[in-house]
Parts: C-alpha cells; sequence; structure tokens
C-alpha cells in the first residue's frame, strides 16, 4: 500500500465451481504500482479468481470494486495463448492491437522485448510452448492496458523467460500499473501475496 | 471501427489459409443436389417441379453443418475469452463474426448454385429467383447458427446438438424461401416475409449469441 487511491478493492468474495466452494472471505485492496501474488495449491481456485475479477464467472458473494470505468479494460493471460497457428507471428499481434486498441508498442518492438525479434513472419504454430507463451505476454505491450491479470505467466518458460516476466512486471508497475500474477514461482518485486487454499 | 473490419478480415484470411473447409460445405451442397436425380429419376419436369425445393434443403443442410466451427476455434485457443475485454464490445464481435460466417457459407453457395441448377434442369428464370431467395433468406439462416453455436460452444461435442437447436426456428425460413422460388406470380408477400425475417434475425443475433457466450463460459 502506497497511499494512493485503490484501483481495486475485493470484500469477502467467495466462489463455488460445481458443487466445492473453492474460497470464501477473499479480501484484498490494489493500489497503482502493486504486484499481488496469488499463491495455493493446485486446485485451490487461482485460476477462477482471476477469471472471477475478469468478469468471466460471476462470485456467489462479496464485492468486487473496480474504481475505473466499468466495465475495466484489463490483460488477462490464461492458460490458452489466444494465438491462432495458421497466422504469422506480426498478423497474430497486429490482430490484438487493432482489436485491443492501438496504444502500446509495434508488432516488431513487441517480438522484440519478448525475445522473438525476426521471427515476425513465421507461422505462429511452429513455435515451442515457451515461445507461443512468449507470444501470447507480447500480446500485453502492444496494447497499453494499466492492470494485467497473469495466470501462471512462467509457466513453460526458461530460465531467461522467468526474469523476462520479471522485467515486463516491474516495467508495468513503474509506469503505474499493477499486476495480479496467480504462480508457483516468486516474481520479483511482490508487494502483497494472497494464498488461498490453506493447509487444510 | 477498424477492430471491427480487422476482425472480419481475420477470419477470412484465416479460412484461406486453413482452405478446406469452405469448399467441403461446397461439394456437400452440389452432392446433395447430385444425388436427387438418381433418386427420383431422370424425369426432367418432375426435377425443375421439386429443384427449388431441393436446392433450399442442400443450403440449409450444408449452413447446419458449418456451424460449429463459428466459435469453435476462438474457443480452443482462448482468443474467445479474450473478445471479452476487446475495446470492442463481445456483441460486436459476433457481429463482425456472423457476416464473415456469412460470406464463408452463404455466398460460397450462391456461387455455386448454377451448377445445381444445371443438375436439377431448371430455367435460368427459375434459377435467378432461387439466388434471390437464398440471397434474402441465408442471413436468417446464418443469424441462427450464431446462436445455436454460441449456446453450444461451451459443449465439448456441440457439433451435432446446434443444429437439432436451431432446426425449428429455421424452418420458417425454409417455408419462404421455397415460397418465393415457386410463386413466380404475385410472389412478393413471400419475398417480403423472407427479407422481414433475415433482418429481424441478423439484428437480434448479435444479441443474443454475446448473452449465450456470457452465461456459457461460467
Amino acid at each position: 500500500m502506497n497511499g494512493q487511491n485503490p484501483l481495486l478493492t475485493v470484500e469477502n468474495l467467495a466462489l463455488s465451481r460445481g458443487e466445492r466452494r473453492l474460497f470464501e472471505g477473499v479480501g484484498f485492496t490494489l493500489a497503482p504500482r502493486d504486484l499481488l501474488l496469488v499463491r495455493g495449491p493446485n486446485g485451490a481456485g487461482k485460476s477462477s479468481l482471476l477469471l472471477t475479477l475478469a468478469g468471466v464467472l460471476r462470485a456467489e458473494a462479496g464485492r468486487i470494486d473496480w474504481h475505473l470505468e466499468e466495465p475495466p479494460k484489463l490483460h488477462v493471460l490464461a492458460h490458452s495463448p489466444g494465438v491462432k497457428s495458421r497466422l504469422s507471428l506480426a498478423e497474430n499481434l497486429g490482430f490484438w492491437r487493432t482489436l485491443n486498441g492501438p496504444t502500446g508498442l509495434s508488432p516488431e518492438a513487441a517480438l522484440d522485448a519478448v525475445g522473438l525479434a525476426g521471427l515476425d513472419g513465421l507461422d505462429a504454430g511452429y513455435l515451442s510452448a515457451g515461445q507461443t507463451k512468449r507470444l501470447a505476454l507480447a500480446r500485453l505491450l502492444v496494447s497499453d492496458r494499466p492492470i494485467w491479470l497473469l495466470d501462471e505467466p512462467t509457466a513453460s518458460l526458461d530460465a531467461a523467460g522467468d526474469s523476462l516476466v520479471a522485467r515486463l512486471v516491474a516495467d508495468r508497475l513503474a509506469s503505474g500499473g499493477a499486476v495480479i500474477a496467480a504462480t508457483h514461482n516468486d516474481i520479483a518485486g511482490a508487494t502483497q501475496t494472497l494464498t488461498l487454499g490453506g493447509p487444510a | 471501427m477498424s477492430a471491427f473490419l480487422t476482425l472480419i478480415g481475420r477470419e477470412l484470411r484465416l479460412a484461406a489459409r486453413t482452405g478446406g473447409d469452405a469448399l467441403t460445405l461446397v461439394l456437400f451442397f452440389v452432392m446433395v443436389g447430385a444425388v436427387v436425380p438418381f433418386a427420383i429419376g431422370p424425369d426432367r419436369t418432375l426435377l425443375a417441379k421439386l429443384a427449388p425445393g431441393i436446392v433450399w434443403i442442400a443450403a440449409f443442410l450444408s449452413m447446419l453443418l458449418g456451424l460449429d466451427r463459428l466459435f469453435r476455434a476462438d474457443e480452443d485457443d482462448g482468443s474467445l475469452l479474450l473478445f471479452r475485454h476487446a475495446a470492442i464490445p463481445l456483441e460486436a464481435v459476433v457481429a463482425a463474426k456472423v457476416i464473415a460466417h456469412w460470406l464463408l457459407t452463404a455466398l460460397p453457395l450462391m456461387l455455386a448454385s448454377p451448377l445445381l441448377a444445371v443438375l436439377l434442369s431448371m430455367d435460368v428464370a427459375g434459377w435467378e429467383r432461387t439466388l434471390l431467395s437464398l440471397l434474402l433468406g441465408t442471413p436468417a439462416l446464418t443469424a441462427f447458427a450464431a446462436i445455436g453455436a454460441a449456446v453450444t460452444v461451451s459443449l465439448k461435442r456441440g457439433g451435432l446438438l446446434a443444429p437439432v437447436l436451431i432446426l425449428p426456428l429455421s424452418i420458417p425460413v425454409l417455408i419462404f424461401g421455397v415460397a418465393v422460388v415457386a410463386a413466380p406470380e404475385g410472389s412478393g408477400s413471400a419475398l417480403l416475409f423472407l427479407s422481414a425475417f433475415s433482418l429481424v434475425s441478423v439484428a437480434f443475433c448479435p444479441f443474443a449469441a454475446a448473452l449465450a457466450l456470457r452465461v456459457g463460459s461460467e
């Protein structure tokens, strides 16, 4: 917390999937330059929490208050990368850039930033899992949005990829944004940690 | 607006790269028409009389077969989730995809219709009226297809369920579509009904389909 107006306040959030209660009483406040790490074992509801914040799932109880315009424009990095294998890397990024608003880097600059420089014309179907993840990260750069929801951003990335994620997140925070990341690995610069599904 | 056009362009480009799909539907369309003369026998007058109905059934079945690919690929690779946070509302995304889907399924059928007209020994005037009825009726079929595809996209194997769901909705399109062809004299009312049907369903389908997508992902 650094004394600024909060971006997001979550109070007493509860969510069930199927018959199972995933979590209840979850609450936190997110301010600009906050990095919130969501921790917990598999099945604790980390991804579901992110989807609830993204407005995809409906919370069973509790309040999610974005102190921004409604609905909030944010970037979601989910397990599925949203990459079309028959389009080239530049075409994939160019598409999302137009659809989400061309407010960020150019596709070439974004590819350069995630370590895929020079592959613009390649079909995305030829990328490895780690490279596809990097392409998905590049999507966050081509449109400028203050809030990122990252689900396992470092999954299938190598050591250099881990530090790339840390660098991108640090840049986002430095420009006044906020990041919520569900992860099993540590990301440097975390200001808050939320642990779901404690040792039951 | 540019996001809307980019989305249509992306669908067309993907279809061109993947090939196959649109061509398969056209082949199916022609095949249905080609099989009928074998089943009915080479009676030219009977064939010409049945031709409008056969063309419509062939088009109808082709459109039903192709509807699952409207949202399936985007659901599988996660794009559908990301569309919800696009700069344009989900309804506009659906509308763009519906237009692209019509260009990729209905338009090729119309282009292939002369072939079917020859196979079924239709005269030129009859073919022209068939083409007109397809042009006016297929938007409604595409709109219903979008709703069916949106409702079933969260089911892993919704491919066959969607056609069954939207079949009752689509029957009026079939009735008025054939009526436009079958009654050249004074068929103005059928023509107007068909057009009204298409206009209303195309206007409402983006909202219904977007709602179904939102609810379906929960």
